[in-house]
């Protein structure tokens, strides 16, 4: 009987060491990836912001409705690719996607909306 | 007896199946095009809006929303700042083509005084005509390149031909014809339409706004506003065309432009002088 307990106590000394040490493991991570900055932008990164930009900006378009400053976005995005900066590229992609989206929503709003400001 | 109650019901199904039509009917209405009803609503709303502006007043702008202005303006129009261009207009008309002929011979009357027909429908096109495309294309009909619709050379010809119909009122004519209406319908759609990242309609500055300030300018009204086209302004240091005020107007929203001369700005230019049918013609203009 008493040797039933030792191997069950050991057993479970074994298993909450090794919890322990997960649980310290996921802290460390957690803790090392909130005080280091995020990884910089690869061009594979890029490649996706700008594509996912480019994307929306034709169907905004498509709806007669691009706006400059999500042109001006695009541009920027790659001009800093082209000068190797990709977090700069990245990121002016990125907020040229969410123009684009909002230009496309707000062409899309407007179908019927302009009705509200007619004179009648 | 069972008959007369089937005829009975089936009358009454009929009653309110003409019921409900006509309900529907009276639902749809707001939304069937009426030019004529717009026009009366759109000179009611500004003349409502300015009870002090004479109706003929409102074709010069901000002049007409402020006594100061107003002033200045007079004074201006002593030495008016379009003169040059009104002069290069009227020698531009007149000079021959290489094959000789001249551009009065692609319009009515010559090309004199008939600023206020313009933009019309052409039928056999299916399309609005307005007058700076109707005169590149007379260019081009004659071997000659056709001007670019934003610079100096178009500016000083529809200047000239403006001066000649100055004082006709606007006359726009909407025929018999569903593209027209529906023309009409897609420059209204434009005029009211918001866009560009400042989420500004042509209505949101010229119908909302007309005598307030937007940074140092003082908006213009939308009734009247292409009466005075083209124009000479300041801010541009330069004559504009109708042409150059819409690609303008969308820029400084952060929209993209249309190229000059598109449908959609044929469109609004034909809706934006049906509603200001009546009111004379006082281009050349010009504004600060």
């Amino acid at each position: 009987m008493s040797m039933i307990r030792k191997s069950e106590n050991r057993l479970f000394d074994k298993i909450m060491l090794q919890s322990n040490m997960r649980n310290i493991s996921i802290v460390a991570v957690l803790l090392v990836s909130g005080a280091m900055p995020a990884l910089a932008a690869s061009e594979a990164d890029y490649n996706t912001a700008f594509a996912a930009a480019d994307a929306a900006e034709k169907e905004a378009a498509s709806l007669h409705n691009r706006w400059t400053s999500t042109e001006a976005g695009l541009a920027a995005a790659k001009k800093a690719a082209a000068a190797g900066d990709f977090d700069a590229a990245t990121a002016s992609a990125r907020k040229a996607e969410a123009l684009a989206k909002a230009s496309i929503f707000q062409a899309t709003s407007e179908k019927e909306r302009w009705k509200d400001m007619e004179i009648r | 007896m069972r008959v007369r109650t089937v005829l009975t019901s089936a009358f009454a199904a009929l009653a309110a199946a003409a019921l409900a039509c006509l309900a529907a009917s009276a639902v749809a209405a707001p939304d069937k095009p009426d030019p004529v009803a717009d026009a009366k609503a759109f000179k009611k709303y500004f003349t409502d809006k300015f009870p002090k502006v004479k109706l003929e007043d409102f074709v010069n702008g901000p002049y007409s929303m402020n006594e100061d202005m107003h002033k200045q303006w007079e004074e201006k129009e002593q030495f008016p700042p379009y003169e040059f261009s009104l002069e290069a207009g009227k020698e531009m008309f007149g000079k021959p083509f290489k094959n000789g002929k001249t551009y009065a011979d692609c319009f009515p009357n010559g090309g004199i005084g008939i600023r206020q027909n313009y933009p019309y429908f052409d039928e056999k096109e299916g399309k609005v005509i307005t007058l700076e495309l109707a005169l590149n294309r007379c260019r081009e009909a004659n071997g000659e390149a056709p001007y670019s619709y934003v610079k100096d050379e178009m500016a000083s010809l529809t200047a000239y031909m403006a001066f000649t119909s100055r004082g006709k009122p606007m006359d726009i004519k909407i025929p018999n014809d569903p593209r027209a209406l529906e023309a009409y319908e897609n420059g209204k759609r434009y005029f009211y339409t918001r866009r560009g990242q400042l989420n500004f309609s042509c209505a949101s500055c010229h119908v909302q706004s007309p005598g307030e300030r937007i940074r140092a300018e003082v908006l213009a009204p939308a009734l009247g506003i292409l009466n005075a086209l083209p124009i000479y302004r300041s801010e541009w240091a330069g004559m504009g065309t109708t042409s150059r005020r819409f690609v303008t107007c969308n820029s400084q929203t952060r929209a993209v432009p249309l190229e000059p001369q598109s449908d959609e700005y044929r469109d609004l230019e034909y809706y934006l002088s049906y509603v200001s049918n009546g009111l004379p013609i006082s281009g050349p203009g010009a504004r600060p």
